[in-house]
């Protein structure tokens, strides 16, 4: 048995210890907005937050994450600052297939809970690691820039 | 999911599920439940579209509106709905969505089944869905007008309601739904004056960017069903090969498998979940007949594909004497090009959900192409075509892969869920989906062209090699002629510049590689080909690439406006560009819209460093200009990741990359400035989704000439290190 927190609740799950985290959060906990794109960290299309930091659950095995904290998509609301990112994405109509956005959205506000107020090569460094086939870049840029300025609109 | 789920029922279960669902009646804005009048009319050359298909009214005055093409990032949940609400003057902010089930009034207007492609999702309906709305809209007023015993013409509709115009009394349609649906449908079905549009031609925000913002936008992957299980097939290596023996003794004893299956396509095993299935299938042994796929390599067939470039082919145009004309050209230049097979590589990879009972069976999956598919699923499962459901979940990108004229993902699940005899739910690997074919063709082109004294081209001679993606499928009779398949020649038969003599040849060799469209089809290489060799023909005469162009294009060509105004934009000829730096230009007509893209490339490191894109695009009316652009700024990432890094490669039958690491689109860090500036245009709507992708790589290559002065033919363009 493995024990952990996702999105503030407490989970516990029976799988071989070498399961990565994704299939783990999908297959069995049935949170199906972190999503599978390669398998072996090239994409982030499965990146969420361990303990706040942004990871590539395809490569993390569940028993790494045993008494830790785990926020996904689903729960990323629940901090002004994740809502804030959301709000911004939607402001500059960032998604078109959409299914690398949760990824983009997870790494972005990890990005901004850092660096407040990033630099394009920060933007740029952070989120390299995440491909969109449909070419949303230049907006996924855009919407962090939109989600600096807000936060700090709103202090 | 249950509201996915419901959307995608036949209307009568829709109806009943969202009753329960609100808690409420919901009255449905249909027609008896004959139809009659609507489906008859089908058949005759105007067809009359029920809104009963598209629209319904609910009691609360939201209104849903069923989608009948797949959204895969295009924007289509957005763009068709704009099309109907405009003529129903519906309140846009109480629009949802929901996508079509599979039904013979749901068909393409022009292909005759359900199909999402060829950027015509809008062109396609630009007609029809407006008279949809229209004639819901001429319904709700006759039924107020009824209600209040007042003539139809003292009415008038606006935000989802009908006013009296004289008492300014007001009904919500909602409150009219019921009554409008028992009515007839109108005959005569006027549309709006374009000069009336409130919201085409506006920039809308997308309908589905809140779902697809927290996670909850449902996927095909995305699908659980009670007592389902994840089912991995472990395919041949090589294309066309097939499973000698297999021990599957080590992997049916893992914690969770249920069971290992021999189906055509290979060996399937069936866990319960992914990382099960996938640890199972790694322990699988089996011995491949690999058939003679495995004879395949990349540079033999390039070899073979250059000497048949060398040798006449089919014509697939033919003006003057192309012949004569190089034999009297003041300058002559010849060159040979080659591009590797591309992935579609869509971010979600393939998957298909299954249900089969006994006298139904019911699909989740991503697909663009739902009645192939269905009557795909039919005939495997032994059933008839209206015992099989598809619910089209949204897709995780398209891009043409989700369009197989094989129904090769439905086919194999639905042989994957008879073996299995539960629900399943297939999923492919970023492996499987890389290797699994279908790939954009590999194309071999040489071309001769000689140019008079005046500079201007006098001849032109071009051969094509490559495989035919239509040949042995359903498509072969609408879109092979005489011979020539339309998809291999387009953008290179209809060359728009005004030369004499042309000749255009064409070879499609068969292999055992499965090969497909692939965003932007044939046009994602004539128009690297054709383009690039044009800017050979500018330089050969001592003539601006832009002004060279414009001097051979026809006056009246559309062509002009996109290059004139990128031109103009990107400050072309007049622009200082920072030292080290160059402009390419390239222009190309596809799916009936014209892109012009002009590309500020560098050189770092031996590799082209592309930092700014300017395109202009006429597109004939545009619905929503931001997902004109979207589409556009989509379209040019798709090309360029290809023109720098695209190639599928095989040695001994076997595909040599299977991820991200070896296939490498475009990233973050190196994607340019996207400029998108929109011709004004009162033509009718023209194709969006594709045309933005052909441009780039020439526009690239072309500046990559004006830097270093040497003219790339071979892609990706990353293979040679540049000075």
């Amino acid at each position: 048995m493995i024990s952990f927190k996702i999105n503030g609740k407490p989970a516990e799950v029976d799988v071989a210890p070498n399961t990565p985290l994704l299939w783990v959060i999908r297959d069995h906990l049935r949170l199906t907005g972190t999503k599978y794109g390669c398998g072996i960290s090239q994409c982030g299309a499965c990146t969420v937050h361990l303990d706040g930091a942004a990871i590539r659950s395809c490569v993390t095995p569940v028993s790494t994450v045993s008494g830790k904290e785990v926020i996904t998509i689903e729960g990323l609301a629940e901090t002004a600052l994740g809502k804030t990112v959301q709000a911004s994405w939607q402001e500059v109509d960032v998604p078109q297939c959409g299914y690398c956005q949760s990824g983009q959205i997870m790494e972005a506000t990890a990005l901004l809970r850092e660096h407040p107020h990033p630099s394009d090569a920060q933007i740029s460094e952070a989120m390299n690691g995440h491909l969109c086939r449909c070419g949303t870049y230049n907006r996924i840029r855009s919407a962090i820039q939109l989600a600096a300025q807000q936060q700090g609109d709103a202090k | 999911m249950t509201n996915m789920t419901v959307q995608n029922e036949s209307r009568r279960k829709f109806l009943k599920e969202s009753a329960a669902l609100t808690g409420g009646l919901v009255i449905g804005f249909c027609l008896p439940a004959t139809g009659g009048r609507a489906y008859a009319a089908e058949a005759q050359a105007k067809p009359v579209y029920p809104p009963n298909a598209f629209i319904r009214i609910a009691p609360d005055n939201s209104i849903t509106l069923i989608v009948n093409k797949s959204e895969m990032g295009q924007g289509v949940y957005t763009s068709l709905p704009m099309l109907i609400a405009e003529e129903l003057e519906a309140d846009w902010s109480l629009i949802r969505i929901a996508p079509a089930p599979v039904a013979d009034v749901y068909n393409h207007t022009r292909f005759g089944m359900q199909l999402t492609g060829g950027s015509s999702s809008v062109t396609s309906s630009w007609e029809q869905m407006r008279r949809v709305g229209a004639m819901g809209r001429i319904l709700l007023i006759r039924a107020a007008a009824m209600r209040w015993h007042v003539a139809e013409s003292a009415c008038h509709a606006a935000n989802s309601q009908v006013i009296h115009t004289k008492s300014g009394k007001k009904l919500s349609y909602g409150e009219l739904a019921n009554l409008a649906a028992r009515l007839p449908l109108p005959d005569d079905v006027p549309l709006k004056d374009p000069k009336d549009f409130k919201l085409i031609g506006k920039s809308v925000k997308r309908l589905d960017t809140s779902v697809k913002t927290n996670g909850t936008a449902p996927f095909g992957l995305d699908v659980y069903l009670p007592g389902m299980l994840t089912v991995l097939v472990a395919r041949s290596p090589v294309f066309g090969g097939k499973v000698k023996r297999f021990d599957a003794s080590k992997a049916s004893k893992l914690p969770g498998v249920q069971g290992v299956y021999q189906v055509p396509t290979g060996i399937a095993v069936a866990a319960t979940g992914f990382w099960p299935a996938k640890t199972a299938r790694d322990l699988l042994e089996i011995e491949w007949d690999e058939g003679p796929g495995a004879a395949l390599s990349t540079p033999k067939l390039r070899e073979e594909y250059l000497a048949l470039a060398r040798t006449p082919g089919a014509v697939a145009r033919k003006d003057g004497d192309a012949g004569q004309g190089l034999k009297d050209a003041h300058k002559v230049v010849g060159a040979e090009y080659d591009v590797p097979y591309l992935a579609h590589a869509t971010m979600e990879v393939l998957n298909v959900t299954v249900d089969l009972k006994p006298d139904q069976c019911t699909i989740w999956t991503g697909t663009q192409a739902q009645t192939m598919d269905r009557n795909m699923a039919a005939k495997i499962a032994g059933l008839k075509p209206e015992q099989v459901q598809i619910h089209t979940m949204y897709l995780g990108g398209g891009f043409g892969r989700r369009a197989n004229p094989r129904s090769d993902f439905v086919h194999e699940a639905v042989e994957v869920a008879k073996a299995v005899g539960k629900p399943v739910k297939v999923v492919w690997t970023r492996e499987d989906d890389m290797r699994g074919g279908y790939y954009r063709p590999m194309w071999a082109d040489r071309i001769e062209a000689g140019i008079a004294k005046d500079g201007k081209p006098l001849a032109w001679k071009h051969i094509i090699v490559g495989q035919s993606i239509v040949a042995d499928t359903p498509f072969e009779p609408m879109l092979a002629k005489n011979g020539i398949d339309g998809t291999s020649v387009e953008g290179a038969a209809t060359l728009p510049y005004l030369i004499p003599n042309v000749q255009v040849e064409l070879h499609s060799p068969k292999n055992a590689v499965p090969v497909q469209w692939w965003r932007s089809v044939g046009h994602s290489h004539t128009a690297f080909v054709v383009e690039t060799m044009i800017d050979e023909l500018a330089h050969l005469a001592g003539k601006d690439p832009v002004a060279y162009r414009l001097d051979i294009l026809p006056a009246t060509s559309r062509y002009r406006g996109a290059l004139t105004l990128a031109a103009e934009r990107a400050g072309w000829g007049k622009t200082q560009l920072p030292a080290g730096h160059a402009y390419g230009v390239a222009v190309h007509k596809s799916f009936e819209s014209y892109v012009a893209e002009i590309a500020e490339v560098s050189v770092e490191n031996g590799k082209a460093r592309v930092h700014r894109v300017v395109a202009a695009v006429d597109c004939g009316t545009v619905v929503n200009p931001d997902g004109v652009r979207q589409q556009v700024e989509g379209g040019i990432v798709f090309g360029l990741s290809a023109a720098l890094h695209g190639a599928i490669t095989l040695e001994n039958g076997r595909v040599m990359q299977a991820n991200f690491d070896k296939y490498q689109p475009l990233r973050l860090s190196e994607m340019p400035q996207v400029e998108v500036h929109i011709v004004e245009s009162k033509e009718d709507p023209t194709g969006i989704g594709e045309p933005g992708t052909p441009p780039i790589a020439p526009a690239v290559a072309n500046a990559l000439f004006a830097l270093t002065g040497k003219r790339l033919r071979r892609l990706p363009l990353d293979q040679e290190t540049l000075a």
